[in-house]
């Protein structure tokens, strides 16, 4: 009989590894899969893992891969404060498309004056919007008691709305022949999120995903802050009786993943996209839970989890031009990948042992 | 070293690009939904089909579904021109900035891009005259409808769906005075249980013929569900439901139009055009008209479907005014394509306003 | 403008229909979470219901017996969500997510040969004179049977959570699973048996739309209504009958938005369309004087050792 107990303390050497035994047993598995649509496995898998990193177009994938994750990154630092205090906001999506839509509609309101204000105006107004959609599900939390997840999600809903809203009215771009949409801000200097060295991929939504990476990094650490994020999530009693101020913390970390997902709808909105349009959306806000998940809800490890799931993508996509592989089998290729990195995690906090039945 | 690296990589790409034209021409195209999806990404891969069955081994076509707007959409354009590819489709309105955006960088690459409307020397744009369709459309239903209501499902308020909308109506209105039009927005391109709900609201109002400007079959069995109604396939044939409830269709055939253009690429002779073909170069096709329609409103409907088709009949042929009461189109005029293409308005006659 | 031409008796009728496949979710969701657990794949179970049911109707002929594939299907799909929160110990809000993924992909893959084709009718029942009577005919008599299957569902889990042996075994693992098990009571099976049930549910609820109000196979065709059977769930504060009156009042907001836009007034669509998802804030709010809460051991995972 299988039997599990709980080590004492997390093991570092499988934290590290169970990672990469995830992503072979995926290969393998995905390979199984491949195989049985009739592709070649070795061909599928080494599309989408090695040609995007050392392939022939390398040069053009690599930046691309920053301006996959970052997004994914900044929402999923963000996120990762709230669920290490027990705090799910399953909204992101929505704060990254009202991020979007006051960061892209302060931009346009100057249009079409050039100043170098503008942008930093545009960055302030994309991270109040999403940190004010945020704050919704915070306050009711606070206030009333309702439960957060469910609030943060139906006001996804209502952001869409919005977004589709938007796109035919107040923000259409009026010299687009009435069709939806708003003006590309990459055609509008003063707001456009250009990259910051050309060819690189960085831009300044990619920045600031690295400096969240840093400053959670640093709070999480070394600030009393974190150490009450931790403490609530891993004792609450303990956190209570700490004197930790849940209604702060709520407030807290529910605003910080708002503003962070919104400041990435303002960059991809001002930068990547170009414009605001009924599709903005594409799911960089569930995403970014995976991401988070992935990166075991630490900085460093979600950093790397975001460009994983940035190389699945565009490895994915390469493999579809390829190989004609269907975009579900990439999708399910993800889903698997998932899995394992979720199953194996068991490992390094459990140690698995075999004893004889009824010892037990 | 990277810079090196960097220019060798390009200059391979401009070998690559010209060894493959040398021997097969590749042709890519980007989706906006699944292959899947029985509607308007289906109906642009029967077209890359037909292009493959056309030249055989002399092409070789790559496709990317599910591709998001925006960057996803320009790194995949950019992945099929680096590979190659000598002309690369780009199949969804929202694809139009991307595309302008990556083809600055290859310029000699060809691209065309449906439904948009800014051209460069090597971007081409294309859209189908599906109004013409509506033409039809509408010509049937006015005189098929009993209760004289006929019910509109649209996706969202945009100058394509509106201008579907005006034509059925001119035309409903031109063989039945009394015909009315309920119009329902969906607001969302695909969602068949919510267009089911509308179909279903609609027919309870009265509603005994039923337009759709969505994608799905949930419209059709609806109908079938209610019994009396008739409606239109939409996209695809939807031929499952004929002859009753579905009693033509509206078709989107890229087909003609991606051989041709691909041939172009292969003779040497493709140009930068903006094409806006409707049922004459065979962009628009109508389904079979079924039984289910008397044999003189078939006729007539088929009389009309040729007059448009050889272009002696324009769908917006004045006079016409518009919802407001002032004149739009005077007798014997011809609305132009500039106010086609960004029609936001009702025609005369039509109730309740454009969402804005 | 004419709001006569609502008819309310058709309209209740048809937010039944529109209801049924949320309501067949949720109830599922609803018997989850009550067992301590959080499954966010609800989704992804549908949409494999879905295909499931379609193509095994499509094969063999029979309607039922692809309503039996579809609960089939969505329970095999929460099966892998069982193993990774239930053995491997995994975060349930992760591993839910990624089931979603998976489904979507898995569903799509399946479906590939099943574009265009139209699956056997499921008729209405038809029951003489009952079904003919005026307002109550159409609204209690004139479905088709799933519809009544989803209702019954709502009184059998209500009936069971409250009255029987395994709904109280159910609950206290829900509840307190440190308790259960020192009771002798197996959490693990108790929510393995749990999460199975959701899946069928969601399954049967995935084949509503492909088999029944649609029909019709197209990727991605549950279009987020498993999201929504999700918030529905908490909208009820976990109780059957309200998880009904949830779905009703939910269905019954698009169908009245539908049905006011077809009758002329002048309504901005969009809010219009975001009104469901405000209200079911607005309703949380005012329901927070409510003292029902959540199980207390939702979400958490659960070890024998600890």
């Amino acid at each position: 009989m299988i039997k599990l107990e709980k080590r004492a303390q997390p093991s570092r050497t499988l934290a590290l590894s169970t990672p990469l035994i995830a992503v072979v047993i995926t290969m393998i598995a995905g390979g199984l899969l491949f195989a049985a649509l009739g592709k070649n496995p070795f061909e599928a898998i080494g599309t989408i893992f090695w040609e995007p990193l050392f392939g022939e177009f390398a040069f053009y994938y690599r930046p691309q891969l920053l301006v996959k994750g970052g997004p994914l990154i900044l929402i999923a630092i963000g996120l990762s404060l709230g669920f290490r205090a027990g705090i799910w906001n399953i909204g992101a999506e929505g704060q990254y498309i009202m991020g979007a839509i006051c960061g892209a509609g302060a931009g346009l309101a100057f249009y079409p004056m050039e100043s170098i204000f503008i942008f930093p105006i545009m960055i302030l107004a994309g991270a109040l919007g999403g940190w004010v959609w945020a704050m919704i599900p915070a306050l009711l939390k606070v206030k009333f008691g309702t439960n957060e997840i469910l609030v943060s999600l139906m006001l996804v809903y209502v952001a869409e709305q919005l977004l589709a809203s938007v796109s035919l009215g107040l923000l259409k771009n009026p010299q687009g022949f009435g069709f939806p949409g708003s003006r590309n801000l990459q055609e509008y200097a003063s707001a456009h999120n250009a990259e910051l060295i050309t060819g690189t991929g960085m831009h300044w939504g990619v920045l600031f995903a690295f400096i969240a990476v840093i400053m959670s990094y640093v709070l999480l650490n070394k600030h009393i802050l974190g150490f009450n994020i931790r403490l609530t999530g891993e004792a609450p009693r303990a956190a209570r009786f700490a004197g930790v101020n849940p209604t702060r913390l709520i407030l807290f970390c529910l605003g910080t993943s708002g503003a962070l997902a919104g400041l990435a709808g303002m960059f991809e909105a001002s930068g990547p996209a170009g414009q605001i349009s009924i599709d903005f959306g594409v799911g960089y806000g569930f995403t970014a839970i995976i991401v988070a998940f992935l990166g075991r809800l630490h900085p460093v490890g979600i950093l790397l989890a975001g460009l994983l799931m940035a190389l699945t993508y565009i490895g994915g996509e390469i493999a579809q031009s390829n190989m004609g592989l269907p975009a579900a089998a990439i999708q399910v290729f993800q889903g698997m990948l998932l899995f394992f990195l979720l199953a194996l995690d068991l490992l390094t906090n459990f140690r698995i042992k075999f004893a004889v039945k009824g010892a037990a | 070293m990277k810079l090196t690296k960097l220019l060798t990589s390009a200059a391979l790409v401009a070998g690559l690009a010209t060894s493959a034209m040398a021997d097969k021409t590749k042709v890519g195209f980007v989706y906006v939904g699944p292959i899947g999806d029985g509607g308007w990404t289906h109906e642009h891969d029967k077209g890359r089909l037909a292009v493959e069955a056309e030249y055989g081994d002399k092409v070789e076509t790559v496709y990317v579904e599910s591709v998001p707007e925006g960057p996803d959409a320009e790194r995949v354009m950019t992945d099929m021109a680096l590979k190659g590819a000598d002309i690369i489709f780009t199949t969804s309105f929202g694809y139009m900035d991307p595309t302008i955006n990556v083809a600055k960088k290859f310029p000699k690459v060809k691209f065309e891009h449906a439904t948009g409307y800014k051209q460069a020397a090597n971007v081409s744009v294309y859209s189908a005259r599906f109004y013409e369709g509506r033409a039809v459309q509408g010509h049937i239903a006015g005189q098929m409808t009993k209760s004289n209501t006929i019910g509109y499902i649209g996706s969202y308020p945009i100058p394509e769906v509106i201008r579907g909308i005006n034509s059925a109506y001119i035309h409903a209105k031109e063989v039945n005075p009394d015909v009315q039009f309920k119009i329902v927005w969906a607001y969302t391109w695909f969602d068949p249980a919510k267009e089911a709900d509308a179909a279903k609201v609609l027919i309870e109002q009265g509603a005994d013929v039923i337009l759709q400007h969505t994608d799905s079959t949930a419209p059709q069995a609806a109908a079938q569900a209610a019994g009396n109604v008739i409606t239109f396939g939409q996209a695809s044939d939807m031929s499952e439901y004929a002859p009753m409830p579905r009693v033509s269709s509206i078709i989107d055939d890229w087909a003609p139009y991606y051989i041709a253009r691909v041939g172009a690429v292969m003779d040497g002779t493709w140009e930068s055009v903006n094409t806006w073909d409707g049922i004459g170069a065979g962009m628009v096709g109508i389904g079979e008209i079924s039984d289910a329609v008397p044999a003189e409103i078939k006729a007539s409907a088929l009389a009309l479907k040729d007059k448009l088709a050889d272009g002696s009949y324009h769908a917006f042929t004045g006079p016409v005014n518009k919802q407001d009461g002032s004149a739009w189109l005077a007798d014997g005029e011809t609305a132009d394509d500039g106010t086609l293409a960004g029609m936001n308005f009702y025609v005369e006659g039509i109730d309740g306003d454009v969402p804005q | 403008m004419d709001l006569s031409a609502i008819n309310p008796v058709l309209l209740i009728a048809s937010l039944m229909v529109a209801a049924t496949p949320l309501l067949l979710a949720a109830v599922g969701e609803l018997v989850v979470e009550r067992a301590g657990v959080l499954n966010l794949g609800v989704e992804g179970m549908m949409i494999v219901g879905a295909i499931g049911g379609f193509a095994v109707s499509v094969e063999s002929g029979s309607p039922y017996l692809g309503l039996v594939a579809a609960m089939a299907a969505g329970a095999g799909l929460s099966l892998l969500f069982a193993f990774l929160t239930q053995f491997a110990l995994a975060n349930q809000v992760a591993s839910g997510l990624a089931l979603t993924l998976f489904g979507l992909g898995l569903s799509a893959l399946m479906g590939q040969g099943y574009v265009g084709i139209k699956p056997p009718a499921l008729g209405n029942i038809h029951i003489p004179v009952l079904s003919d009577l005026p307002v109550i005919g159409p609204i209690l008599f004139g479905h088709d049977p799933v519809l009544y299957i989803g209702i019954a569902l709502v009184a059998a889990v209500w009936a069971v959570l409250k009255y029987s042996r395994i709904g109280l075994v159910l609950r206290a693992v829900g509840e307190n699973h440190e308790a259960a098990h020192a009771l002798g009571y197996n959490v693990i099976r108790v929510r393995v048996l749990a999460i199975m049930f959701g899946g069928a549910c969601a399954g049967l609820g995935g084949a509503y739309i492909s088999l029944i109000r649609v029909p019709q196979w197209t990727e991605g065709m549950t279009a987020g209504i498993g999201w929504i059977a999700l918030a529905l769930v908490v909208f009820a504060s976990w109780k059957p009958w309200r998880v009904l009156l949830g779905a009703y009042l939910f269905g019954g907001i698009n169908v009245l938005q539908l049905n006011l836009q077809a009758a002329g007034i002048a309504i901005p669509v969009e809010y219009l369309a975001m009104s469901p998802y405000i209200i079911t804030i607005l309703v949380l709010v005012i329901m927070s004087a409510d003292k029902s809460r959540a199980p207390a051991s939702l979400g958490r995972i659960f070890h024998a050792s600890q």
